[in-house]
């Protein structure tokens, strides 16, 4: 593990006046793979989507690679980053469209050999010039997952990516997302209700409830011997949603 | 039966003939349909696709139902402001634009005006919601989400197109009072069949009609393939 890529500082985000994001301290580093689990309405998915740059925190510092995230901030920069979304939306036109879209939108050619082996490895080989939002939903988040890695990002925001699939699908995805990290040194940040994936995927895992960083620590201490009682509860299922 | 018989075989004969003033007629109406079609859509179409993209439109609760109104403009109310404008005692009126093709462009795009932006915002606001910020998440600029926006509601954009082409090559009201249907200056092919109705030339009448709709269904047909085609990408 490198250094933080990104590196929060009491960053807080409000929507209406109600506070759902307070985070005190929080690094992600270079070429990790760090789950985010939480109950449902914890922050998770206001956390990835200002790691995206999508949002501007209300008050707090968010640094990225050591530049201040903002508005204002370099396209290419916000470019290192790419996201899935848990319900992936296709664009109207076909598979091949959908995957070479990213490249579209940075002004480069998606090359044929880059292009085969995606679909290779997505199992949509026979589905090329098919309409991709005719796809079934595993099929669109796996179109999905490769139309954010193909660029190669610096950082990969998953937000629940694999809650509505299959077992297979899930699998697959889990493959894929594994074989980056490893390959590319791609750092990946992922949301997950599922522990079990977050123990499968991550080296370290993080514990967000109600906004609030509860705890952040090796994947393997975090499930073994976790420092704080609403982690252990957590592990354990008996967290009250 | 016979009138409509003998309307098809003058219409037939006007065109083999290339019957100089129908040409001159024909070319006007659609220098005037074409070009206040474009205009429309130049302006209209960015207003939509704003429009649509914004989270918070100012004053939503009276913009969207006054353009909504606006798709519903009586055309001859339209007529009447412009020619009030363009009039000597008007605001344009050193312009000296009434009763020359400009004013009936200008007419024209008022009409399409708000068809388009009516459309587009409709069509822009029928796309999946998640959809902008999914393209945001792999990396483009406003001007490619809003490009991207626009390509996703490109079928509903055709719809706008073809509703303004329509509303505004079959419109006789407007472009009667601001062009005043002068021979060889500003006559369409609808003012000509009101012309030509009351002067009792029933079968040219008739036959400038059925002109008018061929020329609107070839435009319909030539926008629909392009339609198709789209969909199909």
């Amino acid at each position: 593990m490198g250094q933080a890529i990104y590196a929060l500082e009491n960053v807080q985000q409000n929507y209406d006046g109600r506070c759902v994001l307070d985070i005190e301290s929080l690094s992600v580093m270079q070429g990790e793979v760090l789950a985010i689990v939480g109950p449902s309405g914890a922050g998770k998915s206001t956390l990835l989507r200002l790691l995206n740059f999508l949002e501007a925190p209300f008050s707090g510092s968010l640094t990225f690679d050591g530049e201040t995230a903002s508005a204002e901030m370099d396209i290419e920069q916000r470019r290192r980053v790419t996201m899935v979304f848990q319900h992936p939306v296709m664009l109207k036109r076909s598979l091949d469209a959908n995957l070479h879209f990213g490249f579209a939108l940075r002004g480069e050619k998606l090359s044929e050999e880059l292009r085969a082996e995606w679909l290779q490895r997505l199992g949509l080989m026979g589905l090329r010039t098919q309409a991709a939002n005719k796809l079934s939903a595993g099929e669109m988040q796996r179109v999905a997952l490769a139309r954010a890695l193909i660029v190669e990002p610096d950082v990969l925001l998953l937000d629940e990516p694999t809650a509505n699939l299959d077992p297979a699908n899930v699998a697959l995805m889990e493959k894929i997302v594994r074989e980056e990290n490893e390959k590319n040194h791609t750092t990946i940040v992922l949301v997950t209700h599922n522990v079990f994936q977050a123990r499968r995927l991550a080296q370290r895992t993080a514990l967000l409830i109600d906004g609030k960083l509860i705890e952040i620590t090796d994947t393997e201490q975090f499930f073994e011997q976790p420092e704080t009682e609403q982690t252990a509860a957590f592990v354990r299922g008996e967290f009250i949603y | 039966m016979e009138v409509l018989f003998e309307a098809l075989l003058d219409a037939f004969g006007l065109i083999i003939d290339l019957d100089p003033e129908l040409r001159a007629i024909v070319g006007l109406t659609l220098r005037v349909t074409g070009i206040g079609l474009v205009l429309a859509m130049v302006l209209g179409i960015p207003i939509g696709v704003g429009l649509g993209l914004s989270k918070r439109i100012p004053a939503a609760g009276c913009v969207v139902p006054l353009i909504y109104t606006g798709m519903g403009l009586p055309p001859v109310v339209v007529g009447l402001f412009v020619y009030l404008f363009l009039s000597n005692q008007g605001p344009l009126g050193d312009f000296r634009w009434l009763f020359t093709p400009t004013a009936m462009i200008i007419a024209q795009t008022i009409i399409a005006l708000p068809l388009v932006i009516g459309l587009t915002l409709t069509a822009i606001q029928s796309i999946d919601p998640m959809l902008p910020l999914q393209v945001r998440a792999l990396g483009a600029t406003r001007g490619q989400l809003a490009w991207t926006m626009l390509a996703e509601a490109r079928l509903g954009l055709f719809a706008a197109i073809v509703a303004a082409f329509g509303s505004i090559i079959s419109e006789v009201g407007a472009v009667m009072l601001v062009g005043g249907n002068i021979a060889g200056e500003t006559r369409v092919l609808t003012t000509a069949i009101v012309l030509e109705t009351r002067k009792g030339n029933i079968s040219l009448a008739l036959a400038l009609g059925l002109i008018l709709l061929g020329l609107a269904f070839l435009a319909n047909l030539v926008m629909y393939r392009l339609q198709v085609q789209g969909a199909s990408k």
